[in-house]
């Protein structure tokens, strides 16, 4: 009991002092949290919407960022965006790919098949930013390569919420936090842009989603802003994470097996110790 | 202490194999008929937690091995490949990131546990003493395992690391240059990391065998820190203790489960997974989290050299806790002072780790101060000063006694001692 108490002491105190040693939080633009289809325990991708991210990527972020880690065969996950075969080889075909070298010792090009991975648009990073002003970053893992800071004492109830969808709610409030003014006594470097979210406000990025109907939807979903962005940022979230709805799937079953298998040795360790006595 | 009961070979084969080898007598004498002090807690059951997690970081390593490119140009893209393109390569990946997590969580567990219940006195000092070994080299094996991915923090937090090196006087710079294999961390830094990280473990492994040796040699301690004198006061390893340990290992793995499967990244930093970039700078540059609290001890002090002093002196002094602790007590139960800073200490760690995410600002830095003092002030005053000023709580004059009462005992004792003849 007194052990239980000086526990639970420390554990106040421990929180205490947390709170005494941060000083007052500047307030910041905290990424606007969302719901995903992918989020929680039960979580798995909705394929319309990732189709739907996909046809944004390949028409606007493609243009300039690579997805080089993926091959086209990945689209047809049927956990993700689950594009038919014949699908995929069609979205293949429209990109051309770098082969060879040949039977002349030459390099060539040719359409591309699902086991090729995504061509990049730019040979190296150099290139990009000869051409653009800044590297675009690869978007294959983007979405676990980014977040912010939850902060005290919001990472401890993270832990029990399995609140882990920081990167894909920045990258949608990114999408949406351009400011076409910034506010006074902001100056933006040269070539930069003000974003509410972008840390350090100034982006080399121009605004990439805007008007409306810039993109196509054919399913009846709203083509605005708010849609692109959180149907490409769910995009980018399977493209880094493809193996979520089978790692949550099978985390259920190890679960359920875990809880039966100490509830079982618990009455086991009971039995066996009640022969002992006097133990807890 | 007597045994419980001594291995008798039944078979034909195994009276063959006990005259050769006797391997078996030694498993049944160590893990079967071992005498186990009857009271232990669930706090006991981290050693057994453990080595079954170095045991599940070894087999998943060399799996991972297998797939793994230490190259600067392919490390960052095998590990995405592993975790997209080899069969349960994603879990493969997870469970070995997430289980050096778990490993160091058992660790400070089972660390705090000796501290509390005074594990490290006479005679279990040598027992105690491969325990930090232990620590040192997981701090250094799971440091080269976290550059092998080769992403950003990787690359940084081995630039940093490697750094302090620079602050031995004289030599300081050449040992850097001879760390790296260069003139800055690169491909031979890599290259050799990776050796290391497929060494270490099993260098570890071996002192575990030492370290286990120590205690069978020594006996286990036990929440009242009196030693066992009769067969009364301990039970068998099994089934009492392995059933016990199983079910809190089992337990365990429900928290490894829910990291595993939920929540991979949440103990990673996002930076780790952009590709490494020597011309860009993280804004911080964090460790995982079970370096924060001696990140924070280095930061604290302001000059560097003294700074990497303190830091290795956070882990040394570990060593010496046998013979600062000038207390004939062992147990923080019948100790009232020591008990109260122990979980002083427990606290100022904690608040040590979460200094030491935190960027070396303002007043951020005058905590880790404060902090860093009272963590050497708690091993170097408040220890060696407790053990002449605190008046202990009497002692039980037996482990039975602590747990049954003055009366309690002899008709369950007799079956304690020799439960495989009971019913």
């Amino acid at each position: 009991m007194g052990a239980f108490r000086s526990k639970a002491l420390a554990i106040a105190m421990a929180a205490g002092l947390l709170s005494l040693m941060a000083p007052a939080r500047a307030e910041d633009n905290i990424p606007p949290r969302q719901s995903w289809s992918f989020s929680g325990p039960f979580g798995i991708y909705d394929r319309a919407q990732l189709q739907r991210g996909f046809k944004v990527y390949r028409e606007v972020c493609g243009n300039c960022h690579s997805l080089k880690l993926l091959s086209f065969r990945d689209l047809a996950d049927p956990n993700g965006p689950g594009f038919s075969p014949a699908q995929v080889a069609a979205i293949a075909a429209e990109y051309k790919v770098t082969d060879g070298p040949n039977d002349q010792g030459e390099m060539f090009e040719r359409p591309g098949r699902p086991a090729d991975h995504f061509p990049s648009r730019y040979p190296n990073d150099q290139a990009a930013r000869a051409a653009l002003g800044v590297a675009p970053p690869d978007m294959s893992v983007l979405a676990k390569a980014r977040g912010y800071e939850r902060g005290f004492p919001w990472f401890i109830f993270d832990v029990f919420t399995q609140y882990q969808e920081q990167g894909v709610d920045y990258i949608a409030a990114m999408l949406q936090g351009y400011e076409e003014t910034p506010p006074q006594g902001v100056n933006l470097p040269q070539g930069t842009y003000y974003n509410k979210y972008f840390p350090g406000h100034a982006i080399g990025m121009p605004q990439p989603l805007a008007s409306n109907g810039q993109v196509e939807y054919t399913d009846g979903t709203p083509a605005d802003l708010q849609h692109y962005s959180q149907d490409v940022s769910a995009f980018l979230m399977w493209a880094a994470e493809p193996s979520l709805v089978r790692r949550k799937r099978l985390g259920l079953q190890v679960m359920i097996v875990l809880i039966v298998l100490a509830g079982l040795l618990y009455f086991t360790k009971k039995q066996v110790w009640s022969q002992v006595g006097g133990h807890a | 202490m007597n045994g419980h009961s001594v291995y008798e070979p039944q078979s034909g084969f195994m009276k063959w194999l006990e005259a050769r080898l006797p391997i078996w007598s030694l498993v049944h004498s160590s893990f079967i008929a071992y005498p186990t002090p009857r009271n232990l807690n669930y706090w006991w059951t981290f050693g057994g937690i453990l080595s079954v997690l170095l045991v599940i970081q070894i087999v998943t390593g060399i799996v991972l091995a297998m797939h793994y490119t230490p190259h600067v140009d392919y490390a960052f893209n095998s590990v995405d490949a592993i975790m997209r393109d080899v069969n349960y390569g994603w879990l493969l990946r997870y469970v070995h990131a997430v289980g050096a997590s778990m490993f160091f969580f058992a660790a400070y567990v089972h660390l705090f546990r000796g501290l509390y219940y005074g594990s490290y006195k006479a005679p279990r000092e040598v027992l105690w003493i491969l325990g930090v070994i232990i620590l040192l080299l997981m701090i250094a094996t799971g440091f080269m395992g976290y550059v092998l991915p080769w992403g950003q923090m990787s690359f940084w937090a081995a630039t940093v690391i490697t750094n302090l090196f620079s602050a031995i006087p004289l030599f300081g710079e050449a040992i850097v240059t001879w760390l790296w294999g260069g003139y800055s961390v690169g491909n031979p830094t890599l290259n050799r990391f990776y050796s290391l990280h497929y060494l270490l473990p099993f260098v570890i492994l071996g002192v575990v065998v030492l370290h286990v040796w120590a205690l069978h040699v020594v006996g286990q301690n036990n929440p009242t820190g009196v030693e066992p004198k009769s067969q009364q006061d301990t039970v068998p390893f099994t089934p009492y203790a392995t059933i016990k340990d199983s079910f809190l290992m089992v337990c365990f793995f429900i928290l490894y489960a829910w990291f595993v499967f939920y929540m991979p990244n949440y103990l990673g930093h996002p930076d780790n997974y952009v590709p490494a970039n020597p011309s860009v700078t993280p804004t911080h540059i964090v460790p995982e989290w079970y370096y924060l609290p001696f990140y924070a001890i280095l930061r604290a002090i302001p000059n560097k050299l003294l700074g990497v002093v303190m830091l290795v002196s956070a882990i040394a002094i570990l060593a010496f806790v046998p013979w600062l602790d000038t207390s004939r007590v062992r147990s923080a139960t019948y100790r009232p002072l020591y008990k109260q800073f122990f979980w002083i200490f427990v606290v100022v760690c904690i608040g040590l780790g979460w200094l030491g995410s935190k960027p070396a600002e303002g007043s951020y830095v005058l905590w880790a101060r404060v902090l860093t003092a009272w963590y050497f002030l708690h091993f170097l005053i408040i220890l060696p000063a407790l053990g002449l000023w605190e008046r202990p709580r009497p002692l039980p004059t037996s482990i039975t006694e602590a747990v049954l009462g003055p009366k309690g005992g002899a008709p369950v004792a007799r079956g304690a001692a020799a439960p495989e003849r009971r019913g």
